[in-house]
This record gives C-alpha cells, structure tokens and sequence, in this order.
C-alpha cells in the first residue's frame, strides 16, 4: 500500500472524534453567528434578515446588562471563594499532621460536588424559604429574626442567595485541586523553611503561593469561564426572577428565545457569551505559554 | 517563652479544628436535613424545620417513586450508560489515533478536537434545537446520546491522549514484531495498559450525565424521556404541595452520584487532578 494511503486509512481513529465535534459542536457555533442577524419566529418559521439589528436590541436591553453584571458578581465571589479560600482552606488541611483526618475533611467537602446543581438548587430553595427553611428559624434563634426574610423572592437577596448555594456547592473541587496541589511541592522546601524559623503563615505566602500558581492561574480561568455559563442553579431557584433581578446571560438567553419565542436576539446573546468564554480561553493558552518560556 | 509559643501553637489548633470541623457541619448538614425530610410529613416539615421525624416511614421515597421518580432514573440510566460508553470509545480511538499513528495535518486535527473544551454548550443551543428538530430527533432520547458524546469527546480525548503520550514507544514496537497489526494493538495492547484513566474518565462522564441539565431540559422536557434533574422539577411543579415527596426524590436522585463518588474517589481525584494539571 503507498504511504499516502496508509497516512489517510490512520484518519479513520480520529473521523468518529471529528465527525461529532464538528456536527454538533462547531458548526452550531458558525450557524450561531448567522442567526444572530435574523429576526426569527421558530414556531411560525418565518426569518428575515436584519443584520446588526439584535445586538443594538442587546445594547438599550437593560436586562442583558443586569445579567452581565450578575455572571461579573458570579465570577468576583467565586474567585474569593473558590479560588483565594479554597487555596487557604486547601492548605489548612494540609497542615493537619493526621493523614486519615486530611482525607476525611477533603472527601467530606467534596460531597456537594458530586450532586446535582439541580438538587443542590432545590435544596437551597427549601432552605431559603421563609416558611420552613431554616434559615430564618436560625436567624431567629440567635435572636437575629429581624434578618429573615424571603430571601429569593426579594430583588437585593436573590443573586446573592443563589451565589452563596453555588460557593457551598464548589468550593469542595477546587480545595480537592489545590490539596493535590500543594501536595506535589517537594517536603524538603517546608522543612528548609521550617528550619529557617518561617512561620506558618509566612510560608504559606512564600513557599506554598508562589509553588501552585500554575494551578492557581488555571482555577481562576475555570471559575471565571464557568460563572459566564451559570444557567442550572438560577434556572431552578428563580427562574431569574424576581422581575429579571437574577437574571444571567444564560437564563435570559433561554427566556429570549424558547419563551419570549425571539430566536434571533437568543442567538446574539449566545455569541457575546461565546466571545468572553474565547476571550479567556485565549487568554490562558497565552499565560500558560509565556510560563512555558519563563522556564 | 518556650511555653508561651506551645500556649499559642493550642490556641491556634484548636481554633483550626473548630474551624475545619464547623466547615463540615455546614456542608454535611443541609444534606442530611434532605434526606431527614424525605421522612416527615408536610405538617411536620412546617413545624420545627430542625426536629427528626417522628416515624421513620418510606411512605414519601414510596410516593416519589411512584410519581415519576422511576422513569426518570430507568432513563437516567440508559442515557448515562449509553453516553459513557459511545464516549469512552471514541475518545479512546481519537487519543490513539493522535499518538500512535502518522496521520495528515495531525496539528490540525488535534487543535480541533482539543479546542473543543473551549466552547460553552449554550453558545451552540439554538442551532442545535434547529439541527434536531429537523432530523426529527427533538424530544428524544437519541438527542442526549449526541450531545452528552460530542460535548464531552474534547474533555476526555484530552485526559486519555494525555496518558497515552507517556506510554513507552516500545510497546508499540513489540506489537509490530509480533505482527499485530493496529486494530489488535489497540485493543490487546494499548487499552489495557490505560486502564487507570479509562477509569477514571468513565466514572467523570457519570458524574456529568448524571447531573447535567441544559441539555435534558430543552431537548427532552416535553416528552416522556426525562432524566432525573428535569424529573425533579416536573415533580416539583405537579407536587410542590407535597414537599416531602420532593425531598425523597431528591435524595434517590443524589444517593447514586454520591455512593460512586466514596467508592471510585480515588480515580475521581486522580482524573480531575490529571487533566486540569497538565
């Protein structure tokens, strides 16, 4: 058989591979683009074309800048939770000299991450709910029951109350993440600390920060591309409600079309999430390369 | 001075004990209410929230199961079964595909799958419903089986072809002497040498098909495929009066995620481990 045959039949690993991400993955995204200059009734099927008219639509929208904001809060408290707090928290276990008693605090924070966004959400609906959530009967018994209040039917608690559900629920990866982490910095660098006469809390800003970066920098990206694609949790508890005051660029996006039926507006508001989620993938393909050459 | 540090060193323990152990209490305790709840009755749970319930009754896990909560996890199942298979398979193909075998513009080919992991579900969600609506595969089950595959392909090629790249080059040329030809080396070989990752890549694509949502409530909702998250709320939707009977199916909904994540833990954290640290 001539080379080039051969090189050509080696493409039949990769064609199942290709074929499924190229049908369902990228074209999507090209046809996207397209339907975002449409105005576009599914139902009836009537298109027109009306090039740039949504994503003007999108500028005067006040709701898509309130849902920008909300997935821009998501990402800052999740950076602090998830990514600062998990960091500290992750070395705190791993200062405890008990191995078991390390393991066992791990797994036990990581337990909300193997269930559903949709079980958590619900389960922290139940818990916010002002009648039998206990929440508030906690607020009261420490003689706090002024605070208590519906906290996701209010327009100032409902972000906030759905963010502080999705900490509770993550923050068990990325202490899991950093754990592995710290763990693969050599012991010898903590006892040459050590024996310097650092203290805890210096060595962890000299010796522990600076050794997982790489994994720093790669959490920060993963929390904030993810808070830009936040749908399930507020799908569940609020729908994005009240008055669009939960509202994310997901949740808006499914409103806008399969509800308000204005396909061609869902598909604008498709590619500006499309452009941050590229923007901070490229960015850190950059970062991690110019470590690369640091090196 | 010795002994003012020592004095200090308890202090500062017990405080991290106090802190660590308090941390856990807040993640441990809203679970268990949830499966406390799936035992009381709506007058207890309107009660005193903190309270046990007064008899131990499977009435409601009964109710839920009843109600919904069966198909949801029959279809569950077969989605994530399905899902993990076709895309443990062709992931695995694709990986070896990459490393072991001279292929055209391969730079190119790995760009895109790889590139893959990069772009978020809802950005291709219009276009999609498009795509199945007119391949008449709305509402369907075939629809999850697609996109649970292709969506997850990127994430667990990367992991595979990753540990595949540090199989010795050796192994390859052991096979070629003994006359194997790919399709043997693959499968004889190569595969059972990843089997550490193979583990650990299925029971992370259980985790997402398990839980996933998006995609099963625009693509399945209206029709009699419901997996258990879009269950749930259609449970919670024709009996939101009953809370206790929501509670039951959350916790039959949650109980499986979490008993494969104590016993296959260990591949869990190696997989995420691998794959978000290279």
């Amino acid at each position: 058989m001539p080379t080039i045959v051969k090189r050509a039949l080696g493409l039949a690993w990769v064609l199942p591979a290709l074929a499924l991400v190229g049908v369902f993955v990228y074209f999507p995204l090209a046809e996207n683009l397209g339907f975002s200059t449409l105005k576009w009734d599914i139902y009836s099927g009537s298109q027109e074309f009306v090039g740039l008219e949504n994503y003007r639509k999108l500028v005067d929208d006040p709701v898509f800048w309130r849902s920008l904001g909300n997935n821009v809060m998501y990402a800052v408290v999740s950076i602090a939770f998830q990514v600062c707090g998990a960091l500290v928290l992750a070395a705190l276990i791993e200062s405890i000299r008990s191995r078991r008693w390390q393991r066992i605090l791990r797994s036990i924070y990581f337990i909300p991450c193997a269930i559903s966004l949709t079980v958590a959400g619900l389960l922290f609906y139940f818990i916010y709910e002002p009648n039998l959530g206990p929440l508030n009967h906690l607020l009261e018994a420490v003689g706090l029951g002024d605070l208590g209040r519906s906290w996701l039917g209010e327009e100032s608690t409902a972000m906030p109350a759905i963010i502080a559900m999705s900490q509770w629920q993550g923050f068990g990866y990325s202490t899991l993440l950093f754990a592995v982490a710290i763990q693969r910095i050599p012991a010898e660098i903590y006892h040459a600390a050590a024996l310097d006469g650092t203290g805890p809390v210096r060595r962890f800003f000299h010796v522990t920060v600076p050794l997982v970066r790489e994994m720093t920098g790669l959490m920060m990206m993963v929390t904030i591309s993810g808070a830009f694609q936040v749908f399930n949790e507020v799908m569940v508890m609020t729908g994005g409600g009240p008055d669009n005051s939960s509202q994310v660029l997901g949740t808006w996006l499914y409103r806008s079309g399969f509800v308000r039926n204005d396909f061609g507006y869902a598909a604008a508001i498709a590619t500006v999430i499309f452009v941050i989620t590229l923007a901070i993938a490229v960015a850190q393909l950059w970062v991690a390369n110019r470590r690369r050459v640091e090196w | 001075m010795v002994s003012r540090i020592g004095f200090l060193g308890v202090i500062a323990r017990v405080f991290l004990w106090v802190f660590l152990l308090g941390l856990a209490v807040v993640v441990v305790y809203p679970l268990l209410w949830m499966v406390l709840n799936g035992f009381k009755t709506n007058s207890q749970l309107f009660g005193n929230p903190f309270a046990l319930p007064v008899d131990w009754s499977f009435e409601n896990y009964r109710k839920a199961w009843n109600r919904g909560v069966s198909d949801y996890l029959t279809t569950s199942v077969l989605v994530t079964v399905t899902s993990t298979v076709a895309t443990v398979f062709v992931s695995a193909w694709a990986a070896y595909g990459l490393t072991r075998v001279k292929i055209p513009f391969s730079g190119f080919v790995t760009g895109t799958i790889l590139g893959g992991l990069m772009l978020a579900p809802s950005v291709a969600l219009v276009p999609l419903v498009k795509m199945f609506q007119a391949m008449g595969l709305y509402n369907s089950f075939w629809a999850l089986l697609i996109l649970y595959t292709a969506f997850r392909v990127p994430f667990t090629t990367f992991l595979i072809r990753a540990y595949m790249l540090d199989l010795p080059r050796e192994v390859d040329e052991a096979a070629e002497m003994d006359g194997c030809g790919r399709w043997t080396a693959f499968w004889h070989i190569i595969l059972p040498m990843c089997k550490p990752i193979i583990t650990s890549t299925v029971l992370l694509h259980i985790l997402f098909a398990w839980n996933e949502y998006l995609f099963a409530m625009i693509f399945t909702s209206g029709s009699g495929v419901q997996t258990l998250p879009v269950g749930l709320m259609s449970l919670m939707s024709k009996h939101g009066t009953e809370f206790p009977v929501v509670f039951a199916g959350m916790t039959i909904a949650a109980i499986p995620v979490m008993l494969l994540f104590f016993f296959g833990q260990r591949y869990i954290v190696k997989g995420m481990a691998d794959g978000i640290g290279k």
